[in-house]
């Protein structure tokens, strides 16, 4: 099992202390608020789409070290790709975070956002590191705002799910 | 570094009966303290949320289901008689525990929250009507609002709000102003499980009951730390849990007064607490059976009275003076580390610190706190609007038991200048 510690290391406190990207976005063309109620982190992701690409992002919001760290690293990667490699990025994420995709056995895209598979061990912080995630997903569905206890939540699998 | 558990003696009591405070023999007679959590030994400070349970009541337990379990009440086998009896017993310890009049008065549940929605049932939803008035306080914990909530939307009643001020202490002049001639029902928590504030409950009581107005205290967080008589306090109800008392989860009480519980309506229908059933006309059965519904959790009653018996042969007030003691180092301690703010710092208070790190979030206080093997709680602890007045999303909780050492407190220090270097 990894050092749970390690989680806290230099590039995630470096991106909570300094986060890339936060901010407003006047002329953005999607937008979506991130809530998670049971801890009280909430983010909004602002995206300015231009054909097919990411073309600006910004994130505003209050949160844990591990949320906006993640927010923070997320938009620094998803700058400048497709909606598609974005929404892959967002499964890789999300997987990766919840154990199902072992990033040291398996093709991915994450680059350095590998420093959050740890999270994978503290049960309780996945729905931190996932939160901006979500919320970028919600941004590119127009789907307005998220949250981590929605039906979509990865640690509430539905019934009968195998 | 000193031992983890020096041997600590309460200073002087006024009464002889009450043995000397020895907290490394108090702790030897719980197993999980021993346990260690990411390598380190564990110091357990979630007690709010809950406490330990010390091999005494762990074995009540196993001896229970060795060797005496049927089910109660209704057999003639000599097993049920046995069951029978230590249930009951329980249920006289717990009322001799809170000094009620009689055990009649004690209503075993499921738990704090389960003994409110009772009090809603059982009471307000009958003596609660269109225009009637509930107060409760900005303190309360979510368990004595929601059910308010439920009954003043069913009912058409209102609820008014008792505020605090920014020590986390009832403003007692708002109290009496609330009181209008359509004031029926005080909620009340008798001590703050966010904030630790202990209210002046008997007070408080004495100016509803002049005005003809029930009173629910929320014990959950007092009972395990000082000692209650709900005879001394007058309140209609009190409601507590066990598995916060060092016994099983699964159980709690709700004491009523006897006269105010026969007038109630029941709560759970089904079997026990009837006289007679048949399609015509089916009658209750007398207190407090009426309120007890189907099996009740007997091992766990059980359990619970093997764990008065252990608090009150340690004593309820050793316990509170020890406790008060970790509370005033810990206090200092933390007080004396630039960069924390407590939350919640009335005069009177129970050995609940709740702080919020300057550019730490509380989530990963916790996780940090954790990877030393200290077990706080972070969030907003049931208590949404006390979090609001404070302007915080959530805080860093550590909640003590007389099970925890002054060695633990300097630990959680110790702890908590960690966190802040890793986040400089």
């Amino acid at each position: 099992m990894a050092d749970p510690k390690s989680l806290y290391q230099e590039v995630i406190l470096d991106h909570n202390r300094k986060p890339r990207n936060f901010g407003t976005l006047p002329d953005a063309s999607h937008l979506a608020q991130g809530h998670n109620p049971l801890c009280g982190d909430h983010l909004s992701v602002a995206l300015k789409v231009e054909e097919g690409k990411i073309a600006a992002i910004a994130f505003e919001g209050e949160s844990c070290a591990i949320c906006k760290a993640s927010a923070s690293m997320m938009t620094a990667q998803v700058k400048g790709r497709t909606t598609e490699e974005s929404e892959q990025m967002i499964r890789e994420f999300r997987d990766m975070a919840t154990g199902k995709l072992d990033t040291a056995e398996r093709p991915h895209h994450l680059g350095r956002l590998t420093v959050f598979a740890g999270v994978r061990d503290l049960p309780t912080r996945v729905k931190c590191a996932i939160l901006p995630w979500h919320t970028l997903h919600a941004a590119l569905n127009a789907a307005g705002s998220t949250s981590t206890e929605a039906d979509q939540d990865p640690m509430h699998a539905p019934i009968g799910d195998a | 570094m000193t031992a983890r558990h020096p041997p600590l003696k309460s200073p002087a009591l006024k009464s002889s009966a009450a043995p000397a405070f020895d907290v490394a023999r108090i702790r030897a007679d719980f197993p999980i303290l021993g346990i260690e959590v990411n390598g380190k030994p564990l110091v357990y400070l979630d007690n709010a949320a809950s406490s330990q349970m010390p091999q005494p009541v762990i074995e009540r337990l196993a001896r229970y289901q060795r060797t005496q379990h049927a089910n109660i009440h209704r057999g003639v086998h000599t097993l049920s008689e046995i069951a029978t009896g230590e249930y009951e017993a329980a249920r006289g310890k717990l009322a001799r525990f809170i000094n009620a009049s009689e055990a009649r008065e004690v209503i075993f549940t499921s738990g704090t929250t389960e003994s409110i929605n009772l009090a809603m049932h059982g009471y307000g939803r009958k003596f609660i009507g269109a225009g009637d008035e509930i107060i409760l306080t900005t303190l309360e914990h979510h368990s004595n609002i929601v059910p308010w909530q439920m009954l003043a939307e069913e009912k058409g009643a209102t609820i008014r709000v008792v505020p605090i001020s920014d020590a986390g202490e009832l403003l007692i002049g708002d109290y009496e102003k609330l009181f209008s001639e359509r004031t029926k029902f005080v909620g009340l928590s008798h001590v703050s499980n966010a904030l630790g504030t202990v209210n002046p409950v008997k007070a408080m009581i004495a100016y509803a009951r002049a005005r003809g107005v029930a009173v629910l205290v929320d014990g959950a967080q007092a009972v395990p730390h000082l000692a209650v008589d709900v005879q001394d306090l007058d309140c209609d109800f009190y409601a507590f849990s066990g598995h916060k008392l060092c016994g099983p989860t699964g159980i709690g009480v709700l004491y009523g007064k006897a006269a105010l519980l026969e007038r109630m309506q029941p709560f759970k229908g089904g079997g026990d607490m009837i006289l007679s059933v048949s399609f015509e006309k089916t009658t209750y059965n007398t207190i407090p059976h009426k309120f007890e519904a189907g099996t009740p959790p007997i091992a766990a009653a059980i359990g619970l009275g093997a764990a008065v018996d252990y608090l009150s042969g340690i004593g309820m007030e050793a316990i509170a003076a020890h406790e008060q003691e970790l509370l005033e180092e810990a206090t200092a301690r933390l007080r004396a580390i630039a960069g924390v703010r407590l939350i919640g710092t009335a005069a009177n208070k129970a050995a609940v610190l709740s702080f919020a790190l300057q550019g730490v979030h509380p989530h990963d206080v916790g996780t940090l706190l954790n990877q030393e093997g200290i077990a706080v709680r972070t969030g907003h602890h049931c208590a949404q609007p006390v979090m609001r007045r404070f302007k915080v999303p959530a805080t860093s909780r550590a909640s003590f038991a007389f099970y925890n050492t002054l060695a633990e407190v300097e630990l959680l220090a110790a702890g908590i200048r960690k966190v802040q270097k890793i986040f400089s």
